[in-house]
């Protein structure tokens, strides 16, 4: 009788800790989670009356159909891939940088002053101008965290987002006054920039897609290779570790923001003068935050960015042509992203725990 | 009532298993205490003590094996169970909220009504005029000495009727004064009848305080002998599995210069209260300088400030006549003082968890050679020779230290700061939460360094340990220098003394 | 003075929806988790509380299903960091993310198979939304306005917060969950259950949220569904939890400041100095900036962020 009852007491569910998995086993315990995570996203779609079959395949071909497809499939990637290469940056440091969205603005903005003001200057040298002024612009608004986060320790997830609003409404200052395209009636916009400072293409593309893979290079070799690389991977761990050591925590942390603001505000560069060809307030439309997605979903590493950020742009693209085909919102590319997070954060828990659940033969 | 034929048992324990990963923490233990008895529980670090302990609480579920309460089969599923049980365990770690006054830990999770503030501080202060205890109801935890956190953890388990206590090293944090002082409440909760487990490593204290002893070695349980017959000597045998000595050697070093000067320190802390108040002493080359104080007295900041990672209020620190104060510690560094600290967090600030041995390496070292990238060849070299040198165990150099144990970390630590050649050697609880074994290996490496003339600076929490490897202890107390004496001459309890604020009577012996 | 007066009703109104979304991250935070997907719990609850209205016309069933939509996004949010023990950053980041995404989904749905493609709340429910008359009270001058004239959500949101207040800081229960966000090992080890009230709290707060969801929704633009309504104030709710150092009383004040920021434009005279409207739109930004940045430079150990906050808890943790 008594041991029966012992039985039942015992916890349904309990966790505990296991032998940490091999990188292996991690990687299929996330394939595993895309898998499932599709499913029920699959289920979703089942729910307001569509074929998920249908749907996920018009993503799919919607993407690749033809080759324009494809060229704005990898237009979508562009900011995305060099958005969360920035991202990465701030988050090996440990440094919630949330703030890319203004980053990016920031960007945009410094270099389409050159665009709007100094279209005549020789098209490379205008560019390469408008390339450093967006790593500038975004450079200093990641710079103002970093100045109050290492100075007073002030929460950095919140200053940066604030500074996204921030930055928004310099835009909406700019378009509705000193910017103001004269041309336009009534409706205040900024102006269509100059074809001179337009970035030219390669492959029917914007060579912002060159720029990117660069900088996929570049940050991989930057963070394993590098004295600076090394030190944002000691600052992330621990900072009381890296000062131990004798390195300038500040000088660190301020050095890094101005990188990953400055890489986000390249993004906003290559977008305002390679896709929108204007400064307009959607400059940065939510990338911001995708990309940070993607820098989580890719575990920091810039050439699972690259993998991520394409897989998403499908997503991106792909939703697009859903609406178009069945009038479905885009907003359910962020529905379906979200739901592929949620299941690979719930499926890092499997690499260092397990559940035990009550065995039907007791404790024995 | 029960018969007189069979004893009542407070705790069965039968073919108890528990494993963590891959590691068995305890591996079928059969063990039992009566109601009114006194069981040490003894084992080295690592033998599995407090797991064992933890399962009786609800912290952890057995794999196997089954535990009985006062002759009952029972599932302990949570704390919440094992209180329902009558069980209440003190945990090495206080459990305590930091912002809450003693009241409110003190009726935390129990099941009765809110009571008025009144009420309750009265029902408080009668349990603790039963059994002796000091405590203060309305003053906050932060505020508090660690020997108070202490009473308040006894009296949250008195509070809620607990007829099982388990204390999880108790002394570890207290001066012996205190320590007699806890024993003291012990005894008389056990002549009321209580059964009582107290985890310790300590053997005098064994001795001086239980009725049984049961020894753990790797999980395993291997006797239990009543205390009236065992000695010290068989006693570590048992824990250790082997006889051994467990004196420390104490070489003598003929030249000593003085190398690193102290004048005056002082230091605010964050909190606008002094960390360190007019320090003053000497360190030499071929010494061993211990110091001792209860945890928070002043040790950080000593060490931080030599280090060059705290703001000096006023006061110099004297490196070979030149004054270190204000240089960064990157400078420090290059002047060869050297220091490994190792707080709770086991890893410290010493190395970095996530990274290998090697990248560890090069965590002082990394900008010595030019350019803008690493050089990881240098560190996997040293990182090669240490793990011959000094047995390190690990499955290659790139396995990131925090999965290695506690003994491999330390000597990962220490043997990178050693290799740098250091003069003064700053080295706080470098054997904390070792087993015995490389407890010993840690103080043969001081001891060579010492031999080599190097100044050492080694911050202690055993006092017994800080007597036989120093030669001098200098004793803080509220970031005060309470005095230096000489670590031959001195006892446990005049330590003891100077530790809760005694100044020194007599001659300092800094010259 | 009457500018002033209406300024000041405009605030309290402009700052309700934060009052929700302050209390409820307040909750949350009290129990140890950080939750930064306020905006995604309001955008959940402005979508269901919205739709629910619309479809029911019934103002008690749409505030049940905003609640109910801001626990869902919670629970989403508690089964991954409490059980899962996921990064409370990213889980709350992406639950923003998630929730913004089906909400908008969900009114762009609705709009497309609408037959007018607008969507507008009905009369009734527009009724029962509209400004409380209480007789006598009200016709007092001055103080009638100023206390006894808004909308029934204003007074929701009033009473939620001082019930909080009492829950947190006057019950047993309450101080079980300040000990958990403080030092949930402390907790459990004292008998308490802390899965079960973390995601009591977490839940709760997400409720919270939901309503305040639904006033952006439901009363901002007139009863008219747009996307985006919430547009932000989620976050700014998060920030404003410092500025009420954790205590939901005091965020009836800081909400209501607040609300006086985001309103400032419409009232400020503009014979005195025209400023761009964009640095008005700006202002609350820039003032939430500015209060992390005090509330970082003076640091007190209490009337601050509970202790484990960030931290998940595991009970095996060695």
């Amino acid at each position: 009788m008594n041991n029966i009852n012992n039985k039942s007491k015992q916890p349904l569910m309990r966790t505990v800790k296991r032998a940490e998995r091999s990188k292996m086993d991690i990687l299929k315990l996330r394939i595993i989670a895309f898998v499932l995570a599709l499913f029920a996203g699959g289920l979703f779609i089942l729910l307001i009356g569509y074929n998920p079959a249908q749907l996920y395949g018009t993503i799919i071909s919607g993407a690749f159909r033809s080759e324009m497809a494809i060229q704005a499939t990898i237009k979508f990637m562009i900011p995305l891939l060099i958005s969360a290469l920035g991202i990465t940056l701030a988050f090996k440091m440990k440094f919630w940088n949330i703030g890319a969205e203004g980053q990016i603005i920031m960007g945009a903005i410094f270099a389409s002053y050159f665009a709007l003001f100094h279209s005549n200057w020789p098209h490379f040298l205008l560019l390469l101008v408008m390339f450093v002024a967006g790593f500038i612009g975004g450079g200093l608004w990641g710079l103002i965290p970093a100045y109050f986060k290492s100075r007073f320790n002030t929460n950095e997830t919140l200053f940066t987002l604030m500074l996204n609003y921030i930055a928004l409404h310099v835009i909406s200052f700019l378009r509705d006054g000193p910017w103001k395209d004269p041309g336009s009636s009534g409706f205040p916009k900024i102006a269509r920039f100059n074809a001179n400072a337009h970035i030219d293409k390669i492959f029917g593309v914007q060579f912002g897609w060159i720029i990117a893979l660069i900088l996929v290079v570049v940050l991989f070799i930057y963070i394993r290779n590098t004295k600076q690389g090394y030190e944002i991977n000691v600052v992330g761990v621990s900072q009381a570790t890296a000062k131990y050591s004798g390195m300038n925590v500040k000088k660190i942390i301020l050095r890094t923001m101005i990188l990953s603001g400055g890489i986000c505000g390249i993004t906003g560069m290559i977008q305002a003068t390679g896709s929108d060809m204007t400064l307009a307030a959607s400059v940065a439309g939510g990338v911001g935050f995708t990309a940070i997605i993607v820098a989580w979903l890719a575990n920091l590493n810039p050439f699972g960015i690259l993998m991520v950020s394409f897989l998403f742009s499908v997503l991106e693209k792909g939703s697009s042509v859903m609406q178009s085909t069945y009038g479905l919102s885009t907003y359910s590319a962020s529905v379906l992203q979200g739901i592929i997070l949620f299941f690979i954060l719930g499926c890092e828990f499997y690499i260092r725990y397990k559940f035990v659940f009550r065995s039907k033969g007791g404790v024995k | 009532m029960s018969d007189s034929s069979t004893t009542r048992y407070a705790i069965e324990l039968k073919d108890i298993t528990k494993t963590f990963g891959s590691v068995v923490a305890n591996e079928n233990i059969n063990l039992s205490i009566k109601y009114g008895e006194i069981l040490a529980l003894l084992g080295e670090n690592g033998s599995g003590k407090t797991t064992l302990m933890n399962m009786l609480s609800g912290i952890y579920y057995p794999d196997a094996g089954s535990i009985s309460i006062s002759g009952e089969e029972v599932a302990i599923t949570s704390p919440t169970d094992a209180i329902n049980y009558g069980v209440g365990m003190i945990h090495q770690h206080f459990k305590l909220v930091e912002v809450h006054n003693a009241m409110d830990n003190i009726v935390l999770g129990t099941k009765e009504k809110h009571l008025k503030p009144i009420v309750l501080k009265e029902k408080i202060l009668n349990i603790s005029n039963k059994f002796g205890l000091e405590i203060e109801p309305e003053k906050k935890v932060y505020n508090m000495s660690v020997s108070e956190k202490q009473t308040v953890e006894i009296m949250k388990v008195l509070y809620r009727g607990a007829e099982i206590l388990i204390l999880d090293e108790p002394t570890a944090v207290l001066t012996p004064q205190e320590t007699e002082k806890l024993f003291a409440i012990l005894r008389k909760m056990k002549d009321q009848g209580s059964a009582i487990i107290i985890i310790t490593h300590k053997l005098h204290e064994v001795l001086s305080i239980s009725d049984r002893v049961a020894i753990l070695r790797k999980g395993k349980l291997i006797d239990t002998v009543e205390t009236k017959e065992t000695n010290e000597k068989q006693l570590t045998e048992l824990m250790v599995g082997r006889p051994v000595s467990l004196k420390i050697e104490r070489p003598e070093v003929e030249e000593k210069k003085t190398i690193l000067k102290v004048i005056d320190l002082s230091v605010m802390n964050e909190d606008g209260t002094m960390g360190l108040n007019n320090i003053n002493f000497k360190l030499k080359k071929g010494e061993i300088l211990g110091v001792a104080g209860i945890a928070g007295s002043g040790q950080k900041e000593l060490c931080e400030s030599i280090a060059g990672l705290m703001k000096v209020k006023t006061g110099a620190v004297l490196c070979n006549k030149e004054n270190i104060i204000g240089k960064t510690p990157d400078e420090i560094i290059k002047l060869g003082i050297s220091m490994s600290f190792v707080p709770e967090d086991r890893l410290g600030m010493g190395l970095v968890g996530t990274m290998g041995m090697v990248e560890n390496m090069m965590l002082k070292s990394y900008k010595i050679n030019k350019g803008f990238f690493i050089d990881k060849k240098p560190a996997r070299k040293l990182s090669e020779i240490l793990v011959k040198k000094l047995g390190i165990v690990t499955p290659n150099v790139e396995t990131p230290v925090r999965m290695m144990s506690g003994g491999n970390v330390q000597k990962v630590l220490l043997g990178r700061e050693i290799e740098s050649n250091p003069n003064v050697l700053i080295t706080a609880y470098p054997v904390r939460g070792l087993d015995i074994n490389s407890s010993y290996m840690i103080y043969d490496l001081l001891n060579e360094q010492k031999k080599k003339g190097v100044a050492i600076l080694f911050i202690g929490e055993d006092l017994d340990v800080l007597l036989e490897l120093s030669d001098r202890i200098m004793v803080l107390c509220h970031g005060e220098l309470k005095g230096i004496v000489d670590a031959k001459e001195t006892t446990k309890e005049e330590l003891g003394l100077m530790m809760t604020g005694k100044s020194l009577q007599g001659v300092d012996i800094d010259e | 003075m009457n500018i002033f007066l209406n300024f000041l009703i405009a605030s309290v109104l402009a700052g309700t929806p934060l009052l929700f979304g302050t209390i409820g991250e307040i909750m949350n935070e009290k129990a140890g988790h950080l939750n930064l997907g306020v905006e995604g719990m309001m955008a959940m609850g402005a979508c269901a509380g919205f739709m629910a209205g619309f479809m029911s016309n019934n103002l008690l069933i749409a505030l049940l299903a905003a609640f109910a939509a801001g626990m869902i996004g919670a629970l989403i949010y508690a089964i991954l960091t409490i059980t899962f023990m996921a990064d409370q950053n990213v889980t709350g980041l992406t639950l923003t993310i998630f929730g913004v995404g089906i909400s908008n989904f969900f009114g762009e749905y609705m709009l497309v198979h609408s037959e007018t493609n607008s969507l507008k709340l009905p009369e009734q429910i527009t009724a029962q939304l509209s400004n409380i008359n209480i007789p006598f009270l009200t016709d007092i001058p001055v103080i009638g306005p100023l206390l006894f004239n808004y909308n029934a959500f204003v007074y929701l949101g009033i009473l939620t917060a001082i019930l909080c207040g009492i829950y947190l800081n006057h019950t047993k229960l309450g101080l079980n969950v300040r000990a958990i966000g403080e030092n949930p090992g402390a907790a459990d080890a004292a008998g308490i259950k802390v899965t079960k009230l973390k995601y009591f709290n977490v839940m709760l707060g997400g409720g919270i949220c939901g309503i305040g969801g639904a006033y952006c929704s439901m009363i901002i633009n007139g009863g008219v569904w747009m996307s985006n309504s919430v547009n932000g104030m989620g976050w700014i709710a998060v920030a404003l939890v410092i500025f009420a150092s954790w205590s939901p009383t005091k965020a009836i004040f800081g909400s209501f400041v607040f609300g006086g920021f985001n309103i400032l434009k419409y009232y400020f005279p503009k014979s005195i100095i025209t400023i761009p409207n964009a640095f008005y739109d700006m202002l609350p930004f820039i003032i939430t900036a500015l209060v992390l940045v005090i509330t970082s430079i003076r640091k007190s150990k209490e009337n601050s962020q509970p202790a484990s906050c960030g931290v998940n808890y595991f009970r095996e943790e060695r």
